[in-house]
């Protein structure tokens, strides 16, 4: 792209005095991006980003984090996760506090660390703690591949495993006040930028894939807005995206999960929204399915409703006095991610 | 969560390669795309989740270099 269509694009987004667009990102990535690029104050007063359920680890309900607490108590027994995992509060606290008290949980950046985690104690069953959207089932996919080939015996997975477009169909059918939606580039990279055309068909949005750069964004903004009122997908990630996207990885998923209905924290229980290890394998479920409860530590948290884009983290009368990072009341203030604490980080 | 970052195949070694992302070099799972040395990735949680056109990707790349996302 060229410097001066980029500031084709920017003149036109600030420019912008049409009918009103609220748009949402879905992506919990896109929402730090907007936020660590000042993407809001290039805008038009017409133009007004809305974060969605794009944070796997804030729509993560206090069941499963309460069954990772009492996982990583059990004699023999090690959670590996994610690091943000450790700090989101269950019903009665946070993974990290059950460490503290002795419980065990390790940290990693890759699901994969696990296999010499466990080949190192054969006699501790080590429980990976696989949150994630459509980008990140492929990786637990591939692992539980490696897995079954080598025969170990000592690896299980708690599951919360969910995908986009069930819940974007939910916030659109459930009267969404959107004119658009940034599609989840990385999500898209596995899916495909096909997989939002039903939706942008059916609810005559126009959907904008895109990329995490401060360009990426800018153009995908604009192009929404250009768009308006149709129904249509446009990819803006071509470089990463492809219509059908990563169909290998697509297969390996659909080896050893199948969908689900899943409880969004805060939001609900969505049909097919989930994916579960298939019948199979499910010698290596530690009870995923029947995490099916959602119990807030402090019932003023809106956490909910900042999820499906209805509210400001700001309209949460919890948002920067009771809920801070260090003392968050819900989980969008404990992700990097989360809708929360990319407002707070700004402000 | 869905962070991935690009970089290049330096080398392929089984089910695995090494990554270069501007100088830090990382191992990452090759079992969801065919990889060969030279080819722009995306690599997330330790596996390479797409190859990536790479005229684009070079773009790409300084882009998340000025962001400081890689390194």
């Amino acid at each position: 792209m060229s410097d001066e269509a980029l500031a084709a694009v920017k003149a036109r987004l600030k420019a912008y005095d049409g009918p009103r667009m609220r748009i949402m990102e879905v992506c919990g990535s896109h929402t730090a991006a907007i936020v660590k690029n000042g993407i809001p104050g290039l805008l038009s007063k017409q133009i007004e980003l809305v974060a969605g359920p794009g944070c796997p680890v804030c729509v993560t309900p206090t069941d499963y984090i309460d069954r990772l607490i009492a996982l990583s108590q059990e004699e023999n027994t090690c959670v590996v996760t994610f690091g943000d995992l450790l700090r989101v509060p269950g019903s009665a606290g946070t993974l990290m506090q059950a460490k503290n008290a002795g419980g065990r949980a390790e940290m990693v950046y890759s699901p994969f660390d696990i296999l010499a985690m466990a080949q190192a104690e054969p006699a501790t069953t080590f429980i990976f703690a696989a949150v994630g959207f459509e980008t990140t089932a492929p990786v637990y996919a591939l692992l539980l591949d490696q897995i079954v080939e080598a025969h170990i015996e000592n690896i299980r997975f708690l599951t919360a495993l969910k995908t986009m477009p069930p819940v974007i169909d939910a916030l659109c059918a459930g009267g969404a006040d959107v004119q658009g939606l940034i599609a989840p580039g990385h999500v898209a990279v596995v899916i495909g930028s096909d997989a939002f055309k039903p939706l942008a068909e059916a609810y005559q949005l126009p959907f904008g894939v895109a990329g995490f750069s401060g360009m990426h964004l800018l153009y995908a903004i604009d192009g929404i807005v250009r768009a308006r009122g149709r129904g249509t997908v446009m990819n803006f990630y071509p470089e990463a995206v492809t219509p059908t996207g990563n169909v290998k990885a697509q297969d390996l998923v659909a080896k050893y999960f199948e969908p689900g209905d899943a409880l969004w924290r805060g939001i609900g229980v969505i049909p097919g929204s989930g994916l579960f290890l298939k019948l199979a394998v499910q010698c290596f479920d530690m009870g995923s399915q029947a995490l099916q409860h959602d119990h807030p530590m402090n019932a003023a948290c809106r956490c909910g409703e900042v999820l499906r884009g209805a509210i400001a983290p700001q309209d949460c009368p919890l948002f920067k006095t009771a809920c801070t990072p260090l003392h968050p009341q819900g989980a969008c203030m404990v992700s990097a991610e989360g809708n929360c604490l990319s407002v707070y980080n700004q402000n | 969560m869905c962070v991935a970052l690009p970089g290049t195949v330096i080398s392929c070694d089984g089910d695995s390669a090494v990554v270069d992302f501007s100088g830090n070099r990382v191992r990452a799972k090759t079992g969801l795309v065919d990889v060969a040395p030279g080819d722009k990735v995306l690599v997330h949680a330790g596996c390479v989740l797409q190859k990536m056109r790479e005229e684009e990707a070079v773009e790409l790349e300084r882009l998340f270099k000025e962001l400081g996302d890689v390194g």
